[in-house]
């Protein structure tokens, strides 16, 4: 997937391209592992596409509450659902 | 990711009709149904119907709810194929049955390959990164989209979103790569030129 300024096994970074997604989770056999880092410690740009996928993935969970529902939905829900009485938002 | 033991809803209330209960479970829920609907559809009053008509559907259904899934699971699923159809009522010249691939092994290479992991915490907090955020979801296929919405911002587990879309495990697994890997090709693409500001 990249390339490397010094020769090396190319094809692991394929290898490494399907196995990213149980790497950045911390899903992957201890042995898979080191292949891997094995892999990145050699391979500049493959560092930077898990580097940076991993703060991708860290910068939409960290945005991820942000989303707020206004009280005026929250209330035409309740009202559509005949349920305003039974359970009003709090002021 | 709501805690769904903490809340203890009780199922033959619901079935029952106790209106109480089911109030308890709309307020337990609106707010991530209405995120997922704003995320797939980034438009305020379709996320707005999306979640009326989750809710509405709920309510004519929940007898025929037999707890084989989660409360969660069930509502989601209610949501991701109201959000999913309005996208092909809109949109109907794209084709929303175009499958993603499933495999690992074509996966699309990566072009990016600037290291913007430096730039200053303060770059990623911005009204304007937060903007690209967005933009980038909504250029994702919505199948992966929807995926993508379900495990990383939900925080769902593979399990519960396969469950959601009635997808296998390995399939949820290889679309939310496919939409993790080109998110990060479109936030490279706007980070790259920060750091050229920095």
């Amino acid at each position: 997937m990249s390339q490397p300024a010094h020769p090396h096994d190319h094809s692991a970074c394929q290898r490494l391209l399907a196995s990213i997604g149980d790497y950045v989770e911390g899903e992957i056999n201890l042995e898979l592992c080191q292949e891997i880092e094995r892999h990145l410690s050699g391979c500049e740009n493959c560092r930077i596409v898990v580097d940076t996928l991993s703060k991708t993935i860290y910068l939409y969970q960290a945005n991820a509450q942000d989303t707020t529902v206004p009280g005026a939905v929250r209330d035409r829900l309740f009202s559509t659902l005949k349920l305003d009485a039974i359970l009003p938002r709090k002021p | 990711m709501i805690d769904e033991d903490a809340h203890n809803f009780s199922i033959s209330a619901l079935r029952n009709g106790d209106r109480v209960e089911f109030a308890r479970m709309v307020e337990t829920y609106y707010t991530p149904i209405y995120r997922l609907a704003l995320k797939m559809l980034a438009h305020e009053q379709d996320a707005e119907d999306v979640l009326q008509t989750t809710f509405l559907k709920a309510f004519q259904n929940i007898q025929g709810f037999e707890g084989r899934s989660s409360l969660s699971t069930w509502l989601y699923r209610i949501a991701a194929n109201e959000a999913l159809m309005l996208l092909r009522r809109k949109r109907p010249e794209q084709s929303l049955d175009e499958e993603p691939a499933e495999s690992e092994d074509n996966l699309p290479l990566p072009a990016q390959f600037t290291d913007w992991c430096c730039l200053p915490e303060k770059e990623f907090v911005t009204t304007e990164a937060k903007a690209q955020l967005d933009r980038a979801i909504q250029k994702l296929p919505e199948k992966l989209r929807v995926v993508f919405i379900l495990r990383d911002i939900e925080g769902l587990a593979i399990k519960q979103t396969g469950e959601i879309l009635n997808l296998t495990e390995t399939a949820v697994k290889t679309r939310l790569l496919r939409a993790r890997l080109a998110l990060r090709e479109s936030l490279s693409a706007y980070f790259s030129e920060r750091l050229l500001l920095e």
